[in-house]
C-alpha cells in the first residue's frame, strides 16, 4: 500500500516536471574564438532575454584544432546545434557530408545579404546556402601614423611611392615592413594585398576561374615578381620571421608597415591602445588607377543537420543574421560584419575598410581554388616561400601553382 | 594436464586487460584505417570500394607522389642524422660516464633532464631561441660570429637540421643512459682478462664492450627507426603542419595529418589518401624494425 502511494507521488512529480522541461531548451554553440568567448556570452545573453525558455551553452576550441574536433563530433552523430563554420572549401567539407542544414527556409534574412559575401556560405555542389556569414575580411596595408608623421611621409598611391616610403623608413632605422615568411599563409596574404592591382584584379580572376587563361599568364607572373622588390625592406632574416614576430614588431612601433588583413585591427588596438595606425589599399602602377583589394567571407554560423531542436536553432541563426549581431561584431570585435544593415558609424576604421571594398576582387586562391587538394593556397604558400628565399623565380612559382591545380581543376584540363 | 590448463587460464587472465586495451586502442584503429584506405571518400563520407587505388595515387600520381617521396626523404634524413649524431654521441657519453669521469653523477643527471621535458614545450621554446632575434643568433653575435646568424627555421636548406638538432638535444640522454647501463653490465672478468692480455682501451672498447652491448644497440636502433618514421610533434610545434618552408621540413607524419584532417589555412581532408599514408607508415615501421632485429640479432654474442 505504502509503496503504491509513493509511486503515485513520483508519477505526479514527473508529470509536473515534464512541461517545464519541454519549455526549457538548451542550445549548444561552438566557436573557434576562445579569445572572444566573454564577448559572445554578452551577445548570447541578449538573445536569451529576447527568447525566454532558450538558453545557449557556448564552447570554444582552439582555431587550429576546431575543424578536427568538429568533424569528429559531427561524424559521430553528435555535435553542437549551431556552430561557427568555415567559408568556401571549408564549408564544402561539412555541407557535402550532409552535416549541415540548408538555411533558405529557416533564415529568410539571408535574402538581403551581399551576394559576394554569401558566396562563402554556398556549396558549389548544390548551390544551397549553408550558413549565415558573420564577417568579411579585406586585405591591405597597415601603416604607423606616428612614424609617417615623424618622417614626413604621405600615404602612397603608386608602387614606386610605396617603395620610396619603405626606403625612407629603413634609412631612419625602422623596419620598413613587419612581414616575414616563416608561415606560408602570411605570404599568401601579402600576395592578396599587393598583387591584384598588377595581375588585373577581376578580369584575370574571371578568366582564370573559367579556364580561359592560366596562372602562367604573363600578368600573373609579373605580379608575383613584384613581391621580390620588397625583400630589401623586410626584416633581417625575414624567412625566419613568424606571424607573432610580425605582430609584435608592428604593435611595438618598430615597423612602419604591416601587410595584412582587416582582422588584425582588434588585436593591434587591444595590445597597444596608444598605437596610432592607418590603412591604405595596395598601391597601383599608375597614379589615378582604382585600388583593388582582395575580399573574402571569413566564416558563417551554421546549423547541425542532426540537431533535435531546429526551431530553436533557427531562432538563434536569425538572431545572428540581425542588426543586433551586426552591430555587436563592429562594436565589440572590430570586424566588418556581413549583416547588411549594421551600423558602421561607430567605427571610422570599418567605414574606411568598407570604402576600399568599392573596388573589390575575390581573394583568389581562397575563393576560387580551395575545394580540392592540393589547394591553390597550399601551392602558392609553399612556392612563395621558395621564391622569397631566392630558390626559385616567379615563373617557377606560377608553373608549380598551375600544375598543382591542373591535377584536378576541370577547366584547366581541357587546355 | 590439469595444472597446465589452469596455468594457461591464469596467463590469459593476467594479460587480458592489456590485450583488450591494445585491441581497442591500437589494432582496431589500424584495421579501420586499412579499411578506410580502400574506399573513395566524398569529404567526410565513405563512398565506393576502390581497392588499392589510393595507394597507387600516393606512389605514382602527382601531386601526391612528389609530396610523399619528399616527406619520406626527410624521414630518412632524420634517421641517418639521429643515428650518426645522437646514438654515436650517446654511446660515447655512456662510455665516458661508465669510466667514472670526474663528476659523472652530476653529468648523468644533467644530460637526462631534457628527456623529461614535454616535447611540445621544448619545441615551442627552441622555436623562440632559433628565431631571427632569438637566443642562438644573439649568442653568435656576442661571441663575434655575426656572419653565422641564420633564419634557422626559415631557411629551406637548414630547417630540418635545426629541428633534428633540437630533438637530439632533448633525447640524447636516453641512449646515453641505456648504453651506460649496458656497459656497466659487461662482466668485470672479461674486461680484466682483456687488460691483462695488454689490450689498449680502444681495443677493449671495440672488441669486448661493443659486441657485448649489441642488444642495447639493437633496442636503440629500433627505437630510432620508429621515432624517425613517426616524427610529428617536433615539426608541428616548430615548423607547422605544412612542413614550412616550402615543404622542406615535411615528414610522412605531418603529410598524413594534413592529408587526413586538412589544415586550417590551406586544405580540405582527403581521408582515403590519408588512411593510405597511415597504413604505409605502419608497414614501413614494421618492416624496418623486423629487418634491423634480424640483421643486428645475428651480431649478438652469447657469453
Amino acid at each position: 500500500m505504502k509503496k503504491t502511494k509513493w509511486l503515485f507521488v513520483l508519477v505526479i512529480a514527473v508529470l509536473m516536471a515534464l512541461p517545464v522541461a519541454a519549455q526549457k531548451t538548451e542550445l549548444t554553440f561552438w566557436t573557434w574564438r576562445p579569445e572572444d568567448t566573454e564577448k559572445y556570452e554578452k551577445l548570447l545573453a541578449t538573445f536569451e532575454k529576447q527568447n525566454p525558455g532558450i538558453t545557449v551553452k557556448i564552447s570554444a576550441f582552439k582555431n587550429t584544432e576546431y575543424n578536427t574536433i568538429l568533424s569528429a563530433a559531427l561524424s559521430g552523430g553528435s555535435g553542437p546545434d549551431v556552430f561557427q563554420s568555415r567559408a568556401y572549401g571549408g564549408l564544402e567539407t561539412f555541407a557535402q557530408s550532409g552535416y549541415m542544414e540548408s538555411l533558405e527556409k529557416w533564415v529568410p534574412e539571408l535574402k538581403n545579404f551581399n551576394k559576394d559575401v554569401l558566396r562563402g556560405a554556398v556549396s558549389i555542389k548544390d548551390g544551397k546556402i549553408y550558413g549565415v556569414p558573420f564577417a568579411s575580411q579585406t586585405l591591405f596595408v597597415f601603416y604607423n601614423k606616428q612614424i609617417y608623421e615623424e618622417l614626413g611621409l604621405k600615404v602612397p598611391e603608386t608602387w614606386d611611392e610605396f617603395l620610396a616610403n619603405c626606403a625612407v623608413a629603413k634609412k631612419a632605422g625602422y623596419q620598413a615592413l613587419a612581414n616575414g615568411g616563416k608561415e606560408g599563409w602570411t605570404l599568401e596574404v601579402m600576395m592578396g594585398s599587393l598583387c591584384p592591382n598588377f595581375y588585373g584584379a577581376n578580369d584575370f580572376y574571371d578568366a582564370v576561374v573559367a579556364g580561359k587563361t592560366t596562372f602562367q599568364d604573363p600578368r600573373f607572373v609579373s605580379a608575383i615578381a613584384k613581391l621580390k622588390e620588397l625583400t630589401p625592406y623586410m626584416p633581417n632574416l625575414y624567412m625566419g620571421v613568424s606571424y607573432t614576430d610580425m605582430q609584435s614588431a608592428f604593435i611595438n612601433e618598430m615597423a612602419a608597415h604591416f601587410i595584412g588583413g582587416s582582422f588584425e585591427a582588434g588585436y593591434f588596438a587591444s595590445q597597444n591602445p596608444k598605437l596610432d595606425f592607418g590603412v591604405f589599399p595596395g598601391p597601383t602602377a599608375k597614379k589615378g588607377d582604382p585600388h583593388y583589394v582582395s575580399v573574402y567571407a571569413d566564416g558563417n554560423f551554421s546549423m547541425n543537420a542532426a540537431s533535435k531542436q531546429k526551431e530553436a536553432a533557427a531562432k538563434l541563426l536569425r538572431f545572428f543574421a540581425s542588426k543586433e549581431t551586426g552591430d555587436f561584431f563592429i562594436r565589440e570585435l572590430q570586424q566588418v560584419s556581413a549583416v547588411p544593415d549594421a551600423d558602421t558609424s561607430v567605427s571610422p576604421y570599418i567605414t574606411k575598410v568598407l570604402s576600399f571594398q568599392k573596388y573589390s576582387t575575390p581573394y583568389i586562391f581562397l575563393v576560387g581554388f580551395r575545394y580540392n587538394q592540393p589547394t591553390g593556397s597550399t601551392l602558392i604558400q609553399a612556392s612563395l616561400q621558395g621564391f622569397l628565399a631566392g630558390k626559385i623565380d616567379a615563373a617557377e612559382v606560377c608553373k608549380q601553382v598551375q600544375e598543382g591545380i591542373a591535377t584536378y581543376y576541370e577547366p584547366f584540363k581541357k587546355k | 594436464m590439469n595444472t597446465k590448463t589452469a596455468e594457461r587460464r591464469w596467463i590469459l587472465f593476467f594479460i587480458s586487460p592489456a590485450l583488450v586495451v591494445v585491441l581497442i586502442i591500437i589494432l582496431l584503429p589500424l584495421f579501420m584505417s586499412l579499411f578506410n584506405s580502400l574506399f573513395s571518400w566524398r569529404q567526410l563520407i565513405r563512398q565506393d570500394f576502390i581497392g588499392l587505388e589510393n595507394f597507387r595515387k600516393v606512389f605514382f600520381t602527382e601531386p601526391y607522389k612528389t609530396r610523399f617521396f619528399n616527406a619520406l626523404k626527410n624521414n630518412g634524413l632524420w634517421f641517418i642524422v639521429t643515428m650518426l649524431i645522437q646514438n654515436v654521441g650517446g654511446l660515447l657519453i655512456g662510455y665516458f660516464l661508465s669510466r667514472r669521469v670526474w663528476a659523472h653523477e652530476f653529468y648523468k643527471r644533467v644530460i637526462f633532464i631534457p628527456v623529461l621535458f614535454s616535447i611540445v614545450a621544448v619545441g615551442f621554446l627552441w622555436g623562440l631561441y632559433l628565431s631571427p632575434n632569438g637566443l642562438v643568433n644573439g649568442f653568435l653575435k656576442i661571441v663575434g660570429l655575426p656572419q653565422l646568424t641564420r633564419a634557422w627555421l626559415g631557411d629551406e636548406s637548414i630547417a630540418t637540421f635545426s629541428i633534428i638538432f633540437v630533438n637530439i638535444w632533448r633525447w640524447i640522454g636516453f641512449p646515453s643512459l641505456v648504453f651506460l647501463a649496458a656497459i656497466d653490465n659487461v662482466p668485470m672478468d672479461c674486461l680484466e682478462a682483456a687488460w691483462l692480455d695488454g689490450a689498449t682501451d680502444r681495443r677493449v672498447f671495440f672488441k669486448v664492450i661493443l659486441p657485448l652491448i649489441v642488444p642495447s644497440i639493437l633496442i636503440i636502433t629500433v627505437l630510432t627507426i620508429i621515432g624517425s618514421l613517426n616524427v610529428f610533434e617536433q615539426i608541428y610545434t616548430m615548423a607547422g603542419l605544412d612542413g614550412a618552408p616550402n615543404f622542406s621540413t615535411d615528414t610522412i607524419g605531418t603529410l598524413f595529418y594534413r592529408t587526413a584532417f586538412g589544415s586550417v589555412d590551406s586544405g580540405n581532408p582527403e581521408i582515403g589518401i590519408g588512411s593510405a599514408i597511415g597504413v604505409i607508415i605502419y608497414l614501413l615501421t614494421f618492416l624496418a624494425s623486423v629487418a634491423s632485429i634480424v640483421v643486428l640479432g645475428k651480431k649478438e654474442i652469447e657469453l
